[in-house]
């Protein structure tokens, strides 16, 4: 491992080091200190050195971490590569993590859909998207996201009525997509079409009447609604629906959510936002391991797992719903003026830092574009592995060994076809974290966000090989981490492999 | 990998379910290439994309002609348009909406629709800040995008196999070696290897820049086709082969080449359309192509602040490049399920029917 990573930062070393002249500004400049300077700076950086031999002074800097002294040098400017990269990549993980998130969730599920309706018109549309997505250069649709959604979405909100066409198309849509991923006979997917668009069209209309889109909110009501459709489906997904007890368990903790709304509204207002966040999530996760031990007996397992997603999801709900409640006050704010979706920038430095739900309002605001243009991408991917990988997995002999048990769709699906469809996917999420720290580069540009990225991009600019190290070193050392996670990985997952050896 | 496949064939063969039944009529005394080209031409958005993609190379190379070699010696084909990019017509400031200049006069609404009749005109795409024609930058910038499209994927395509070969082959401490010195290249984010490549070599052209990048991105190719030699190489035919005396090399060009080229063809392709992002990136980034040379990424950088008063700057490159890669991805798609043995194609409910009927004829025949 060690020598891969002395391999490839040797290489990457000798490249940026022939990569251009660093003394070329100071040959043709007129200062008559300037061969004072071309002398000084040669010491310096060792430039009469070869650089072969020159990426083991480099070296010695980097092995002092074995005797606490780890040294990257200095940036050209004279700042600590350390301490630089220290600022840059939590930067960077921050907008890596949510959008490959975002990226896996979305990305799995709809993978699973296709593959299940495999060769349906949905499967097609899905593929063609999928491949328009591989096809995207992300820098142009970069630009169309800040053009449409920043901007036009700003415009739309200070009028904010819903216009006919806008409606009657988004209703279209949401009709044809549920037709689609549902399914079934002519006359089925003709009802869910017709139900699907006229339950979006009534939804539109009634947020643009009750000015929901400038105060935006669940309240109670539609918590306990969502709260308890979360745990019917959670149920339905991991032990069907006809096992009551875990219905229950699940149920419970989504009352449980609905009761504590007010008290929370509470809580959420008081200082040391994080430690009360950490109680709450604690008390709802007693709640649903207490209501799974009270109804069950037996196979307790399972229900503990469904009510503790169901607890992680009607918190979640909450915490949405909070942050809906902050969204008017954040808009009328002087820093905001109305025109919340930024285009740049990690966070705005006008805002005041007192509120905690404002500032978080505006982060996450502000890392919903480069989300959105990292996620898209990598969604495709994951549609399309996911989709491949189940279809593997469903033509396998026990998957028509579990058919032939009698086993229903669904725990074919889930427990025996979903858990072997993961095992190949985990290793591309291992890598795809690492390689988007590395791909950022143009997203980070583009957005002005301060990460990896954008200081591998100046480094290179500069000619700054220090940073340049730095960055390489960085992101080959979690390159490397990242395989060997992914071995461990996939031999704990797949026990064929285990026994293989 | 590859036994997994055989062992479904056999039990697809064996399995005397219908469907089957008519999938394997259909390959009946054919060889493996005559399967994979019709599975092929049978793929309805592979056989799209490849025309598109032909008739993308062939408008875009005769448009702007060929250009290549350096400035002293330049090797020039000139093409049907009649701008190339280093002409400077006046820039157009009347007759354009919302007061923006050099806006295109192409029209594809007949004049039924709106009030103007069809046609190029003289600056179909519009022109640049200093009135050069779009059209002709546009074209310039495609023909860039499939030149280093075609480059990459031939260098890295023939690299990443001969290292793969090699050492899926040989195996011992050649292997080891070999694979040692690609783990050391794809820890490096290719992106990286782009960046210091092109801003060293953007200057010199497009070529150079291409060749360079394909030095550096067989890696992912080669370990999938040591892994298919190494599976490929214990078969019975190919232990046949050797007992018959073959030479390495025989055994490598006509025994397990042939069966590995399926796996080649398709990441080749993927490489392809990945290498035209690539480019488009560094160009955008401003470690590709460089000014006065033009690429798409580049024109993408250059005008993504016109968008909101001439949009057309921005849409055009961006089209081409989707248009260019979404065919490239599609071919890709197409050849991996005519080479995937496993992929069998969807069996309608009218073949099914005559399937039935055959048999039921069949039956009362006997």
């Amino acid at each position: 491992m060690l020598i891969v990573l002395f391999g490839s930062t040797f290489i990457i070393y000798n490249l940026g080091a022939n990569m251009g002249d660093p003394l070329e500004a100071l040959r043709i400049s007129q200062d008559p200190n300037a061969k004072q300077q071309i002398l000084n700076l040669t010491r310096e950086l060792h430039l009469d050195v070869p650089s072969p031999i020159r990426y083991f002074y480099w070296l010695r800097g980097v092995l002092g971490v074995f005797t606490g002294h780890f040294d990257l040098g200095q940036t050209r400017d004279g700042l600590n590569v350390i301490s630089q990269l220290g600022d840059a990549i939590p930067t960077s993980i921050r907008l890596v993590a949510v959008s490959t998130l975002l990226a896996i969730i979305l990305g799995i599920s709809i993978g699973i859909v296709t593959a299940l309706r495999q060769y349906s018109r949905f499967d097609y549309a899905v593929t063609f998207y999928a491949f328009l997505c591989f096809s995207l250069p992300v820098f142009w649709f970069a630009v169309l996201l800040k053009q449409y959604l920043a901007i036009g979405f700003n415009n739309f909100l200070s009028d904010p009525q819903v216009s006919a066409p806008w409606v009657l198309g988004l209703s279209l849509i949401s009709g044809v997509f549920w037709s689609a991923i549902i399914g079934g006979s002519r006359k089925r997917v003709w009802i869910i079409f017709g139900s699907a668009f006229a339950v979006t069209a009534a939804i539109i209309v009634l947020m643009g009447l009750t000015n929901w889109f400038t105060n935006p909110g669940l309240g109670i009501f539609l918590v306990s609604i969502f709260a308890g459709g979360a745990a019917v489906g959670v149920t339905q997904l991991s032990t069907g629906i006809s096992n009551r007890k875990t219905l229950y368990s699940a149920l419970s903790v989504a009352v449980f959510g609905a009761i504590a709304y007010f008290p929370l509204q509470w809580v959420f207002e008081q200082k040391h936002h994080l430690v009360n966040f950490i109680l709450v999530a604690l008390v709802f996760a007693a709640v649903g391991v207490g209501a799974s031990f009270f109804f069950n007996k037996i196979d307790r397992g399972q229900a503990v797992r469904t009510s503790l997603i169901t607890a992680v999801l009607v918190l979640l709900l909450l915490v949405v719903d909070k942050l809906m409640q902050t969204w008017n006050g954040y808009m009328s704010t002087d820093a905001v003026n109305y025109r919340p979706v930024p285009t740049v920038g990690q966070a705005n430095d006008l805002l005041e830092t007192g509120n905690f739900w404002n500032s978080t309002l505006d982060l996450l605001m502000h890392i919903a574009l480069p989300t959105i243009a990292l996620a898209i991408i990598s969604f495709a991917v994951y549609v399309r592995y996911a989709r491949g990988s189940l279809l593997e997995v469903l033509n396998q002999d026990y998957i028509r060994t579990a058919r032939a048990k009698g086993l229903t769709e669904r725990t074919v699906i889930m427990r025996h076809a979903f858990r072997n469809t993961m095992i190949p996917l985990t290793t591309i999420m291992v890598t795809d974290i690492v390689g988007i720290i590395g791909g950022a580069v143009i997203t980070e540009s583009i957005f002005g966000w301060i990460g990896m990225g954008s200081l591998f991009r100046g480094s290179l600019v500069a000619l700054d090989l220090n940073m340049l190290m730095g960055i390489s070193l960085v992101t080959a050392f979690m390159a490397m981490v990242a395989n060997l996670i992914a071995d461990l990985l996939y031999s704990a997952l797949d026990p064929r492999i285990r026994a293989g050896k | 990998m590859f036994n997994k496949k055989n062992k479904n064939i056999d039990s697809a063969a064996s399995a005397t379910g219908g469907e089957n039944a008519i999938a394997n009529k259909e390959i009946e005394g054919l060889s493996q290439g005559q399967i994979v080209r019709r599975r092929f031409v049978r793929h309805r958005a592979a056989m799209i994309a490849l025309f598109s993609l032909l008739g993308i190379a062939l408008f875009v190379f005769s448009a702007s002609g060929i250009h290549l070699g350096s400035e002293k010696h330049p090797i020039s084909v000139p093409g049907w348009w009649h701008y190339s990019i280093t002409d400077l017509p006046e820039l157009a400031v009347t007759g354009c909406p919302d007061g923006a200049v050099g806006c295109p006069t192409l029209d594809l609404l007949p004049s039924f629709i709106d009030g103007t009749g069809m046609q190029i005109g003289d600056h179909p795409f519009g022109q640049d800040d200093i009135g050069r024609d779009y059209f002709a930058l546009v074209m310039r910038g495609a023909q860039q995008s499939i030149m280093v499209m075609v480059i990459i994927g031939l260098v890295g395509g023939m690299l990443g196999t001969i290292v793969g070969a090699i050492s899926g082959f040989f195996r011992g401490w050649v292997d080891a070696v070999l694979m040692r010195f690609t783990d050391f290249i794809i820890t490096i984010p290719f992106i990286m290897v782009g960046a210091v490549i092109g801003f060293k070599y953007g200057n010199l052209g497009v070529v150079v820049l291409a060749l360079m990048l394909g030095l550096f991105s067989w890696t992912g190719l080669s370990r999938l086709v040591r892994g298919e030699f190494l599976t490929l190489r214990t078969r019975e035919f190919v232990d046949a082969a050797r007992v018959a005396g073959a030479s390495n090399a025989r055994i490598v060009f006509k025994h397990i080449l042939p069966n590995a080229v399926g796996v080649i063809i398709v990441s080749v392709t993927l490489l392809m359309s990945g290498a035209i992002l690539t480019e488009s990136a560094l160009s955008y980034l401003g470690f590709g192509v460089v000014a006065p040379d033009v690429s798409l990424g580049l024109l993408i950088s250059q005008y993504q602040d016109s968008f909101t008063t001439r949009p057309w700057l921005f849409w055009w490159p961006g089209l081409f490049i989707i248009a260019i890669a979404l065919s490239v991805n599609f071919i890709g798609d197409g050849l991996r399920d005519a080479f995937d043995p496993r992929q069998k194609r969807r069996i309608t409910k009218k073949e099914r029917e005559q399937a039935r009927v055959a048999k039921r004829e069949a039956k009362a025949d006997a």
